[in-house]
């Protein structure tokens, strides 16, 4: 059941931003709402207002440009799971959504409000992270960049101020030598646990390692102690080195207990996946 | 749109879409979801409240040809747009292939499940005339039956989408 609320259809970005700042916590924005009527029909959260940010066409396209794929932030995780353009330049996030929750999820969930509900149990933060892709933030009175790294602050709180708007996602067009692979293991409705691995990979081993480690703990997070393991190391080393990888990797997630395991559970898996999303990404 | 004030503060949208072949006009507030809109107040009941949370499939309608919770969806979303419910899929009192082949290959027992589960398999059919096991569960794993065990499902969508490619 939800409560009733008004509705607000914004024209523009910035006359968005303008109702965020106006109308502050009693309004929030409302794009997929696969995530937001969920909390609000449970009562876990209120709303005066749902600021319905669809209207916004220019937020939903993909496309290619310089060094970069810029994914607007309304694009459906259906729109991406079937773009051409995302499955020849990105092929681990075009993957990894066409495993995103389920087909009536991803018809109308959006990358940008997946990202900005920053419910911990989700997939796409964490392979954004291993990327290095770059968050758009746009108010009124401009815009800024913020690194994947720095977008996750906690469960359900990223580093968006109270009236900007995430407007696109900026992935690195992977290179030459460039792998990655994501991997999720999970037994309910949501992951357990998603690893991300990327780096670059030519006659001189290992170099720019990233990896992150999502849904363990409150935010998805990179975990330096494992890329410092893998760095630099001929793949065969790194892969002799895997073991090590994993627990350190594991140890480093800040994996708590809740309904998906154990502490100690998700930290072992994180040891599995970081094995087998190597393995993947090497070939 | 059209927006108005009534004196109890509600916010009325002027609603205008097409249900099963037929453009429907009402006014609804913008809480109003669509799983209540097309089972209360036009009484299409096939559509069915379960888990209430996008991950049992029960309550699939097909908004422009593609699956969408409608538990989870406002009704004004679907402005102008085309919904199908299963009321909507036999035409001029012929079954559709996929009801057929659920009866046929007995794709149901309690029954709960199945408009959503035809309508996902519709939708998937409809882009994937073909598919192969795999991908049949691929499509259909967010919906949820508790009585078949699915075998018998996949047999009847498997069965209807070689029927509706001419070969039945």
């Amino acid at each position: 059941m939800l409560r009733r609320f008004r509705l607000e259809e914004p024209e523009s970005v910035a006359e968005a931003s303008e109702l965020l700042g106006r109308f502050g916590e009693s309004a929030k924005l409302y794009a997929g709402g696969t995530e937001l009527l969920l909390a609000m029909k449970e009562g876990l959260v209120q709303y005066e207002r749902l600021i319905n940010i669809k209207k916004l066409k220019s937020l939903s396209e993909v496309s290619a440009r310089d060094d970069t794929i810029n994914i607007g932030a309304l694009c459906t995780h259906h729109e991406l799971e079937t773009s051409m353009l995302l499955q020849q330049k990105v092929p681990a996030l075009h993957k990894l959504e066409q495993n995103v929750a389920n087909v009536r999820v991803r018809q109308c969930g959006t990358l940008g409000g997946n990202l900005c509900f920053a419910e911990p149990h989700a997939d796409p933060g964490t392979l954004l992270m291993a990327l290095g892709a770059k968050f758009i933030a746009e108010k009124s009175s401009g815009k800024r960049e913020i690194t994947a790294d720095d977008f996750f602050v906690d469960a359900y709180e990223t580093s968006l101020q109270p009236d900007e708007l995430l407007t696109e996602i900026r992935v690195p067009v992977p290179g030459e030598y460039f792998r990655s692979a994501y991997l999720k293991f999970g037994y309910l409705e949501r992951p357990s646990v998603g690893v991300a691995v990327a780096f670059n990979l030519n006659g001189a081993g290992l170099a720019d390692v990233k990896i992150a480690v999502g849904c363990a703990g409150p935010a998805p997070r990179r975990v330096a102690e494992a890329e410092a393991v893998l760095s630099g190391k001929s793949k065969d080393d790194a892969a002799a080195s895997l073991a090590e990888a994993g627990a350190a990797a594991g140890r480093a997630s800040q994996a708590m207990s809740d309904l998906h395991g154990s502490q100690e559970y998700k930290e072992h898996i994180v040891g599995v996946l970081l094995k087998r999303a190597f393995q993947s990404a090497a070939g | 749109m059209a927006k108005s004030m009534t004196r109890h503060d509600a916010q009325l949208l002027s609603l205008s879409f097409t249900l099963n072949g037929r453009l429907q006009e009402l006014d609804v507030e913008p809480h109003e979801l669509l799983l209540d809109v097309v089972r209360d107040r036009l009484g299409l009941t096939g559509a069915k409240r379960s888990c209430d949370v996008q991950v049992c499939g029960a309550c699939t309608l097909l908004v422009d040809g593609r699956p969408v919770s409608a538990c989870t969806t406002l009704a004004f979303e679907v402005r102008g747009r085309s919904v199908l419910t299963i009321e909507g899929l036999a035409e001029n009192g012929k079954l559709h292939p996929l009801q057929q082949a659920f009866i046929e290959h007995g794709g149901f027992q309690c029954g709960f499940c199945t408009p959503g589960m035809i309508l996902a398999a519709k939708a998937l059919l409809d882009e994937n005339p073909s598919p192969t096991e795999a991908e049949l569960k691929h499509f259909m794993h967010g919906n949820i039956c508790r009585c078949t065990g699915y075998k018998k499902i996949i047999e009847s969508i498997m069965a209807a989408a070689e029927k509706m490619r001419g070969n039945g």
